[in-house]
């Protein structure tokens, strides 16, 4: 029998055409970009294709703006640490939110013994911050914003456009996250007014362990890594080539096929947000109806707890992922789940459903119908289920 | 997986699910940080548990717990019931993940609770709902681990030394 795969926020298999193009490059075995050398140049060249591919997918406009890192979670460490100790003279105030990914929220707390005050804004039910409140919170010793595009709990997308232009207008350095978004719907530095965005290959079908940062130029950023000149001096560490090649190539595709993914995505999220009253009742949606990832849908079916959710699913061979903190390996529930104004017991019980370009609608028909009985089953055990039915 | 087979096993298939109309004990743990609930429900005859039950709201090895609890304590007497630990029922599952002996493993003080409630009973007064319902409060003596590296570590403690992980809002 094979997988239901309703997990593509934690991880997405490599397009058939980025394989083949990483398994190409294995067997050229390239020489190191760096190098002078006719075998390094070309080797420079495939490079820099690269970085053009990706260049294109986000609207950067310079090759220079592009740094490839190693994950999401460095380009993050890179944008934020890099930021505050390249600008130490000009202040120590940083502003981001409650919903941040932990890269983002423990680069922030890393630099809090360092004397960095951090003012994190609350979002509204459905997980939505006011640029308004980001733009009331601004000192005179505000160094960097970082807002994250898309949130990877709730898939609740940023009004970023309308915080660039505070921060803008402010001449305030402004990082943007946007690792589950670039290459899953559109993304444009330019007209988000970003200084700094993060992102990842593994989100749109590459390889994961590669990921970029983009650095509007005149933007101020200490390395993270400290060593040789690659990433024009700002990412020290020989490339890793055939990752940036199956990204490059993975870029090349989400911008090519991006429509259609999103029209056939968006198509079963809705089929399957507008059949789910009928198998399941009781069910709480985080995820904002107007501004929102086409593939992921974040619901809370009351009463239940999300990782015997995720098992007896895994047992049907269907894969979802959940918030609870049981699950997730940290004794709390999810900051970001409680930060919407879920209580405690309703974060437990929450699921990540996260379409992929291979699910089918039959493919929903099967969930909701596993989904139905699972729920089931575990409110007839649930004493929270009983009491709220007065069958206890 | 995580998780033993026992484990698995009886999350899979909980023995002794449900509710005991005029149960003659009750109880029942409630860890609201990690969200855990467990209710208990014992029929006792001359002493010996004659059927007992469980409701719970949690995490797979919080389900097996409740269910592997049921399993020991059918059968015993008062007496022999009231010495089961939890550390008893993690033992008869096989292990279970550190991390979640701290929040899931409350089958055996769910069914103290029920026992307490029980020899109330006898006595002619039941428990108030405050002392039948047991909210979890970590004592000092309990193991604690670090939910990041899961290492032993001191409750209450706000840094782990091991992965250098803050911890100031676990507790």
């Amino acid at each position: 029998m094979t997988t239901i795969n309703l997990d593509h926020i934690s991880s997405n298999p490599l397009l058939p055409e980025v394989k083949s193009a990483m398994i190409e490059a294995i067997y050229a075995d390239y020489a190191n970009p760096s190098s002078q050398h006719t075998p390094g140049e070309t080797a420079a060249a495939v490079l820099q294709k690269a970085r053009e591919q990706v260049m294109a997918l986000i609207d950067a406009k310079n090759p220079k703006e592009v740094v490839f890192t190693s994950s999401g979670t460095e380009s993050n460490n890179h944008a934020i640490k890099g930021v505050a100790l390249a600008h130490l003279e000009k202040g120590k105030h940083i502003i981001t939110t409650n919903i941040e990914h932990n890269s983002v929220i423990r680069s922030l707390k890393r630099l809090q013994p360092q004397g960095f005050q951090v003012t994190s804004v609350s979002v509204d039910e459905s997980g939505r911050v006011d640029p308004q409140e980001i733009a009331a919170a601004i000192r005179k010793d505000t160094i960097l914003v970082s807002v994250m595009h898309s949130n990877n709990e709730t898939g609740t997308i940023q009004p970023i456009q309308e915080i660039g232009e505070i921060t803008k207008e402010k001449k305030i350095i402004f990082h943007c996250d946007a690792v589950d978004s670039v290459g899953v719907v559109p993304v444009d530095v330019q007209q988000l007014n970003v200084d700094l965005l993060s992102f990842a290959s593994n989100p749109f079908y590459g390889p994961t362990g590669v990921g970029g940062l983009y650095i509007r130029r005149g933007t101020r950023v200490f390395p993270l890594l400290d060593g040789g000149v690659q990433e024009g001096n700002k990412r020290a560490g020989t490339e890793n080539l055939i990752g940036i090649i199956g990204m490059g190539v993975a870029a090349e595709a989400a911008a090519r096929d991006m429509e259609t993914r999103m029209a056939h995505l968006t198509g079963l999220k809705e089929k399957f947000l507008r059949e789910l009253p009928d198998y399941v009742s009781e069910c709480i949606i985080n995820t904002n109806p107007e501004f929102s990832l086409p593939h992921l849908v974040s619901v809370s079916p009351r009463y239940i707890e999300g990782e015997s959710v995720m098992l007896m699913l895994d047992d049907e061979n269907i894969s979802v992922s959940t918030r609870s903190a049981c699950a997730t390996g940290s004794l709390r529930a999810s900051h970001v789940l409680l930060s919407i104004g879920l209580n405690h017991a309703d974060a437990q019980g929450t699921l990540v459903i996260a379409f992929g370009i291979d699910n089918t609608e039959k493919d929903v028909d099967t969930f909701l119908t596993e989904l139905q009985k699972t729920v089931t089953t575990l409110r007839d055990i649930s004493p929270l289920y009983q009491k709220m039915h007065g069958k206890a | 997986m995580m998780y033993s087979k026992t484990v698995m096993d009886h999350f899979r298939n909980p023995r002794n699910v449900g509710v005991i109309e005029n149960a003659n004990g009750v109880g029942e743990v409630g860890n609201p940080l990690c969200g855990d609930i467990m209710t208990i429900y014992l029929d006792i005859q001359d002493d010996v548990i004659k059927d007992i039950k469980f409701q719970t709201f949690g995490c797979g090895s919080a389900i097996a717990v409740s269910s592997m609890l049921t399993e020991l304590a059918k059968g015993k007497t008062v007496e022999e019931a009231s010495q089961i630990t939890n550390k008893d029922v993690a033992e008869a599952l096989e292990g279970l993940p550190k991390n979640k002996l701290h929040c899931s493993n409350l089958g055996a003080d769910a069914l103290q609770v029920a026992l307490k409630d029980y020899k109330a009973r006898k006595e002619g007064k039941e428990l108030p709902e405050s002392e039948r319902v047991e909210p979890h409060e970590h004592k000092d003596k309990d193991e604690c681990y670090c939910p990041y590296c899961d290492i032993e570590i001191q409750e209450g403690a706000t840094f782990c030394e091991a992965c250098h992980s803050n911890l100031e809002e676990e507790h």
